[in-house]
């Protein structure tokens, strides 16, 4: 049965920041980069556990090869992205985490060899156990940016009921078009991943969401998802474009009304929250057999010709901003990720990892820290309803057990504090500080 | 490509709003313009001398004090705030050598001896008025009637004293406290130019409609169950200039939302308290001081619940 249910509505938040958009790319159709001549494979490019090589140095790898696995519950797979050999190991320091991660390089044949897929499968005839193995093979991770592995988020446990799906394509960080132009160009696969994560969760309702600043998105889901005949109950949202609308935890408020308890994760409110691109690779690996081997990146900021890439992983970054013509003028700072969220680099050669959505070459600015004033506009942009002034304080004086008692394990790092502060205070900064410090004191227990 | 290219790093986020804090203060100098230029049209060129040498008094007073603090002096315009905001609460015709001396202790002891911007307690201008007006009670409580550039200003002494003793009609003594047509401290006046100004701030986001409103809307209310006339009360006196550029002051007010309307109710109910009871005419400038000491114990105790924390009685 059909039911497809569409509703228009204007959320709003008193929280966040508007920011300027600087959507370079949202019209520039994605465009295949060439392969590269080598691609480095990081061994760990999830939130869980690293992985174990599965080839060493001179053996010989096909595209879409399995090379690395965990036994872990909380991991995903990383596969060949390349045909070719692979040549040699190196480290790499994780953008994420900070800590130093293996990782394997595999020169090019030029040949882009695919392992054999299997034939191709109707949704219909599969089982949901059989779908979470084809997505945990795949090596799907959250594409929003967390890089959560995907089957896990998909299994909830038995005593929580997931009423309700929300398919994230708010993409709410400026110069970030990687999730929009997937819904245009790729709408199809990524309705089809939803279809396949409702079929998992059978949930009451899902949602799409998108902000308001991407109305071509909007107005091409709903006629597709007029047209699918999908099963299930779909609603489509718009949301003020407003930062962080996209992060699952505003998502949720802004859309329900529900909070995630502190500590706590969207299933125990009953939601599941999955960005589109992340749909999409649902999509291509349950139903057309693929590994997770690429993605859309945003190139994007001061190169000459910003474009919207379709990229191997691992592809070296040098190669991307090549691409689009090199460093346009004074800039000398690329940022993996979005100008919000995303971690400057010191390394070109580093490669494009699952969670990357975006690659932002800007002119660094020297900051001048103030003293704080007080004026509260942290308090205003905070998502999360925390006081980054008074966390900054106590980290400033190392009281970081008063961190801890002001929630500071619930900031997400949006920045968006950081973004309005007339002080010029590197809030994001202090509060990585008192968090590891904080780790390192409970390790130390 | 880029082998001989310095590449960068910085910690996130890489964007900015721009808005930094010599910005604000630059803003809230403009939108002084307006109640300044009316002290100067009602009070003549001795007005513009007193804000001149408040302004360049306070100043000179950071500039050194940073010297002698051996921290990086920037001109972040703030001490143009200071200064100003004192000048505007002063009569127009104190001797300049106590303007010196109360706005260089606006900043060289409310402000710089607690550790600068963001450190201080107390608001600096009303401090530093303050400190004046105790050390010169007879000048800075002789007011002068408009005698600048207009002729038929309403012949009553200072509105709040007890004296007062108007002889015009209410509705046009309202008119006269709106426009500024009457004596009193230098940008207290007219209550319409304030206004443009406070709503300019507003308008722009420097300063939050919680504090005024209500700060303004207890002394109505309170003036008004007293069996007193509201419309004077908010009206007349610094009330106006006190609501909207004194107690939004981002350091010595609270950080909360919640906090700051604790904190203008409660100098509101000072003001009327020390108008209506107190010995002195005129109580904005002691409830707010007495308010800014209370606020790191409204900071204290006031927060904001977090995103996700349950609230007590729920399950």
């Amino acid at each position: 049965m059909n039911k497809v249910n569409f509703s228009l509505k204007w959320w709003g938040t008193s929280y966040g920041v508007k920011l300027p958009e600087n959507k370079l790319t949202a019209a520039s159709p994605i465009e295949r980069a060439p392969l590269p001549e080598k691609v480095i494979i990081a061994l760990h490019q999830n939130i869980g556990a690293p992985c174990k090589a599965l080839v060493k140095r001179g053996d010989k790898v096909l595209t879409g090869q399995k090379i690395g696995d965990s036994e872990k519950f909380v991991s995903a797979p990383v596969h060949a992205t390349i045909s070719g050999e692979v040549s040699g190991t190196t480290m790499l320091v994780h953008p994420a985490t900070g800590q130093l991660v293996e990782a394997l390089i595999v020169t090019s044949d030029g040949r882009d060899e695919w392992v054999a897929l299997e034939a191709r499968d109707a949704i219909d005839k599969l089982s949901v156990e059989e779908i979470l193995k084809r997505i945990r093979e795949a090596g799907i991770v959250g594409l929003g940016g967390a890089a959560f592995p995907t089957q896990v988020k998909l299994s909830p446990p038995k005593d929580k009921k997931i009423d309700t799906v929300i398919l994230n394509g708010c993409e709410c960080e400026p110069y970030i078009t990687s999730d929009h132009r997937v819904m245009l160009e790729y709408g199809r696969e990524v309705l089809s991943g939803l279809n396949i994560i409702r079929k998992v969760l059978s949930p009451d309702n899902v949602y799409i969401a998108i902000e308001d600043n991407k109305q071509d998105a909007i107005e091409h889901v709903r006629k597709l998802l007029a047209s699918m005949e999908l099963d299930g109950n779909y609603k489509m949202v718009t949301l003020k474009s407003k930062y962080p609308m996209g992060a699952e935890k505003t998502l949720i408020k802004n859309i329900l009304g529900r909070e995630v308890p502190i500590g706590g994760l969207p299933l125990d409110v009953g939601v599941v929250v999955h960005n589109v691109s992340t749909a999409r690779a649902i999509h291509d690996a349950v139903l057309e057999r693929k590994p997770f081997i690429e993605r859309v990146v945003t190139v994007t900021g001061a190169v000459k010709e910003p474009k919207n890439l379709l990229v191997r992983l691992g592809t070296p970054l040098r190669d991307l901003i090549e691409n689009c013509g090199g460093i346009d003028g004074e800039a000398d700072e690329i940022v993996l990720g979005g100008p919000m969220m995303g971690i400057s680099q010191f390394d070109l050669d580093f490669p494009v990892i699952k969670g990357a959505n975006c690659i932002l070459v800007k002119k660094s600015v020297p900051m001048r820290e103030g003293d704080c004033i007080s004026c509260g506009r942290c308090l205003d942009a905070c998502p999360m309803r925390l006081m980054p002034t008074m966390l900054v304080k106590y980290a400033k004086v190392g009281r970081y057990d008063a961190c801890k008692e002001a929630y500071i394990a619930d900031c997400f790092e949006c920045g968006a504090c950081a973004y309005a502060c007339p002080a010029n205070i590197p809030i994001v900064q202090y509060i990585k500080i008192a968090k590891s410090e904080l780790i390192k004191r409970a390790a130390k227990k | 490509m880029t082998g001989e290219k310095r590449i960068l790093i910085s910690p996130g986020p890489h964007l900015w709003s721009g808005l930094s804090v010599s910005k604000i203060m630059y803003l809230v100098v403009l939108a002084l313009i307006l109640p300044s230029g009316a002290g100067v049209y009602f009070f003549g060129y001795r007005a513009l001398l007193v804000m001149v040498t408040s302004v360049a008094t306070a100043v000179l007073t950071e500039y050194v004090s940073k010297k002698l603090r051996k921290r990086a002096f920037v001109m972040d315009w703030s001490a143009v705030v200071t200064g100003l905001l004192l000048a505007l609460t002063l009569p127009p015709t104190l001797p300049l050598w106590m303007v010196v001396i109360g706005s260089a202790f606006s900043i060289g002891i409310v402000k710089e001896a607690f550790g600068g911007l963001g450190h201080n307690i107390f608001n600096p201008a009303l401090g530093g008025r303050a400190f004046m007006a105790a050390c010169f009670p007879a000048e800075m409580t002789t007011w002068v009637l408009p005698a600048g550039f207009i002729a038929d200003a309403v012949t009553c002494a200072t509105p709040l004293n007890e004296s007062f003793v108007c002889p015009v009609d209410k509705l046009s003594l309202y008119k006269a406290l709106f426009m500024g047509n009457v004596g009193g401290s230098i940008g207290e006046t007219s209550t319409l130019l304030i206004l443009i100004g406070g709503l300019l701030l507003l308008v722009l986001g420097i300063i939050n409609w919680r504090i005024p409103l209500a700060y303004i809307g207890t002394v109505a209310l309170l003036t008004f169950a007293l069996g007193q006339d509201a419309i004077f009360h908010i009206l007349a006196g610094g009330l106006m200039l006190g609501a909207f550029f004194m107690a939004t002051d981002y350091v010595t007010s609270p950080i909360t939302n919640k906090g700051r309307i604790i904190f203008a109710v409660g100098t509101g109910l000072l003001t009327v308290a020390i108008r209506l009871f107190g010995g002195m005419p005129e109580g904005v400038c002691f409830s707010i001081l007495f308010m800014n000491a209370l606020t790191p114990l409204i900071d204290r105790y006031i927060k904001v619940r977090p995103y996700g924390l349950k609230q007590a009685g729920e399950k």
